[in-house]
């Protein structure tokens, strides 16, 4: 009877509310919270990513106590953020390329240490084709330097800002601009992209973690817990598009619960390289229920169900499963 | 202090007098040793209150640059050729944020085919993405223009080349005046930053901008380069006056007063120029040469008021615009707008190719009686191995030009003259 209390979010994240004690209150339910990321930016309806954004750095301003200073990659974020004069980064923030944040974040952080500011600490942030694609060299290079810097590569699969064309974090079968759903193999080809929090493991940096915009409390926990500790550090944080994903805007946080609960996408820690905690799941569903959701998989399910992929998609599932220990 | 020292160790030292508080560096030939220098000074203690970076590509070693000066700490790097070009968007990066990096160039050619020796094909592709750039003619007087270089790009938040030529400069050894720490410190005062990352006073940098302001900040972008004109004759007259010898300023003029012919070139090759107007002059030729020290901004009006009594220009040319002919010429010729002047251009210096002496007073004086007769002249060209590749091109031969050339040559290794 020694266990400990397990506290499960609900629709209503009252959890991480009212009901705790204050201390133990989310960032995002206290008055104090900066709003890093302001309303009235032009992000889409239900843009995971505008909803990842504001709780990352949120949490990242208050375990700094504000001595933050955020390098942003170019991308979706970048564009509905700052149309001047309505910037809505109420932090210090820069944007220089598509490529470059990774690096520019470590060409910060050499400033502030240079100038004896070891209070100011360096976030760079991304989406998926600035993190994973184009954005790699400099990723790596700042990984393995171990250069005091969280990178945060919010993930909605494609090249949303441009127009919803593949990257290399694409899922298998999934429809883009540049993997049409045409053809007998229609969307993106099986057996290609990159699993980059793996490769970030494999520099043997500080940490590595993934989050999802449907557990937000952990997600906050994390990127907390990332700007306890120096070095580099990477959080790989998974935001539904209702755009490029042909969603519901109001299902976004559905749909990123899905994609946790399927397996397709596992929630974990790493330290030094190694897997230190995984997120368990507590209602496992099939992929067909994370993929339904989503038009950009529509031909899996029509004109006639596509077993053999589906299959595939859940053998990736299950694997992450086993290799993860996501179910007791 | 006088020193028998290499190009690249002189600039070193006088980065390192400077103060940087940020060097990244990325290693491609000529300009490594620059580096290596400082990482030298740095790792020793020897240059203290400054984090050196060693960087995965060009690209990254000008985005570390360009995140340490936007953070308010004074940033150097350094690179050449291919290296310039593949960090070509963080380049014009840098000058539209208005940040005051300084960055050598060890001047070389861009391949295909490979080569790593001097011409300035690099600096040249550059030459419009809002960087001012410099060129040195002698080592001396590239340790003297990185100091007036971080004052200049910090007075004006405007980012800094310095170009010397690869290996001619980078790696010739020379006796060079260092100056002292407290001479440079009361040259150069601290960087104090025009526009910082600083959470107590969070700003955007970087913003989207639509056409609603983007050319009024091109705008303001010219017209910082129209203040470096102005500024840049008044920095190099301070530092004579500190130093006492004469470096930078936008051009340098050499018996050019009654010059009937006067020669326009960039960097080192002035040296060679000015002995072969020296050798002309004894056997009466009214010659004289002009070095332009800025490229950019490019000092039409000056260059104006010293070619204003010449009859004939000949400018030569270290890299080649194809297709047209000469890059630097397009400048000249803008200076010379209502001169009546005859004006030629000089493709010469490519990859290493030896401008000797004895080669420029055959064309200075081909020009003086008409005999530059092509609109763009090819100085030392083997007409011969060109000939003999056209036909062989022209009877079907397949396969890579440069390499059947290099069968054509055999071994002749480097060839001088």
């Amino acid at each position: 009877m020694n266990s400990p209390v397990k506290f499960y979010q609900t629709g209503t994240f009252t959890v991480g509310n009212r009901l705790l004690d204050a201390d133990l209150r989310s960032v995002q339910s206290a008055t104090t919270r900066t709003n890093s990321l302001n309303s009235g930016h032009r992000a889409c309806q239900g843009c995971g990513e505008a909803l990842g954004a504001r709780y990352a750095i949120d949490a990242a301003m208050r375990a700094t106590s504000s001595q933050l200073v955020a390098v942003n990659a170019t991308g979706c974020l970048e564009v509905f953020s700052t149309p001047y004069p309505e910037t809505s980064w109420q932090i210090a923030w820069i944007h220089s390329l598509f490529g470059n944040a990774a690096a520019v974040a470590s060409g910060v952080a050499a400033a502030m240490r240079v100038q004896g500011r070891h209070d100011v600490r360096v976030i760079a942030q991304g989406g998926d084709g600035g993190t994973t694609d184009i954005g790699f060299g400099c990723l790596s290079g700042m990984f393995e330097r171990n250069d005091d810097v969280l990178y945060i590569c919010y993930d909605n699969e494609a090249y949303m800002n441009t127009g919803v064309q593949r990257s290399s974090a694409t899922p298998p079968a999934a429809r883009t601009a540049t993997t049409p759903a045409v053809g007998p193999h229609p969307g993106n080809v099986a057996g290609t992209g990159k699993n980059v929090p793996l490769i970030a493991m494999a520099h043997g940096i500080p940490y590595v973690a993934t989050a999802s915009v449907a557990n937000l409390r952990d997600l906050e926990d994390k990127v907390t817990r990332a700007m306890g500790i120096h070095g580099a550090r990477y959080i790989h944080i998974h935001v539904p598009c209702p755009l490029g994903w042909g969603s519901a805007p109001a299902d976004t946080i559905k749909v990123a619960r899905l994609a946790v609960e399927s397996g397709l996408f596992p929630l974990f820690e790493a330290e030094y390289g190694e897997v230190t905690a995984a997120t368990k799941i507590r209602q496992r569903v099939p992929v067909d229920e994370y993929l339904e959701l989503q038009k950009r998989f529509a031909h899996l399910f029509a004109p006639q169900r596509d077993d053999a992929r589906l299959a595939a998609i859940q053998a990736t599932a299950d694997r992450n499963v086993a290799r993860f220990g996501l179910v007791d | 202090m006088l020193k028998q020292v290499e190009g690249s160790w002189a600039v070193a030292e006088a980065v390192a007098l400077c103060r940087p508080q940020v060097i990244c560096a990325y290693p491609i030939t000529p300009q490594t040793h620059i580096v290596e220098g400082l990482g030298e000074m740095v790792k020793s203690g020897a240059l203290g209150g400054c984090e050196f970076i060693n960087v995965e590509s060009e690209f990254a070693a000008l985005s570390v640059a360009i995140g340490s000066s936007a953070s308010g700490a004074r940033t150097y790097t350094a690179t050449s050729s291919q290296g310039l070009l593949f960090m070509a968007e963080a380049v014009y990066n840098a000058a539209g944020l208005g940040l005051p990096i300084v960055m050598t160039i060890g001047n070389r050619a861009i391949g295909a085919p490979i080569n790593i020796w001097n011409d300035h094909s690099d600096s040249m592709s550059m030459r419009d993405a809002g960087w001012i750039q410099l060129f040195a003619e002698t080592n001396q007087e590239a340790l003297d223009l990185h100091i007036q270089a971080f004052r200049l790009a910090e007075a004006l938040s405007c980012p800094v080349m310095v170009c010397m030529d690869g290996f001619i400069l980078t790696h010739a050894y020379e006796q060079v005046d260092v100056p002292s720490q407290a001479d440079v410190d009361a040259y150069l005062p601290p960087f104090a930053p025009r526009q910082v990352l600083d959470p107590a006073e969070p700003v955007t940098i970087g913003a989207m901008v639509g056409p609603e302001a983007f050319t009024e900040v091109k705008y303001l972008a010219h017209h910082k380069q129209l203040r470096a004109l102005e500024l840049i004759p008044q920095l190099a007259a301070e530092f004579q006056a500190r130093f006492g010898r004469a470096s930078g300023g936008l051009l340098r003029p050499y018996r050019t007063e009654d010059a009937e012919l006067v020669v326009v070139a960039l960097g080192s090759v002035n040296g060679t120029v000015q002995e072969a107007v020296d050798a002309l002059r004894a056997r009466g030729m009214r010659i004289g040469s002009v070095g332009i020290g800025s490229f950019r901004p490019f000092p039409l009006a000056a260059l104006r008021a010293v070619l204003m009594g010449a009859k004939r220009v000949v400018v030569l040319e270290k890299s080649l615009a194809v297709g047209l002919g000469g890059i630097l010429s397009d400048g000249v010729r803008k200076a010379l707008s209502g001169i009546a002047l005859q004006g030629h251009t000089v493709i010469c210096g490519l990859g290493g190719r030896a401008i000797t002496q004895k080669s420029l007073e055959g064309l200075f004086e081909a020009a003086a009686r008409d005999g530059l007769t092509d609109p763009v002249t090819f100085l030392d060209l083997n007409e011969a191995v060109v000939a003999r590749e056209l036909e062989r091109e022209r009877q079907g031969g397949r396969g890579p030009t440069a390499e059947s050339i290099l069968r054509q040559l055999g071994t002749v290794a480097s060839r001088i003259g």
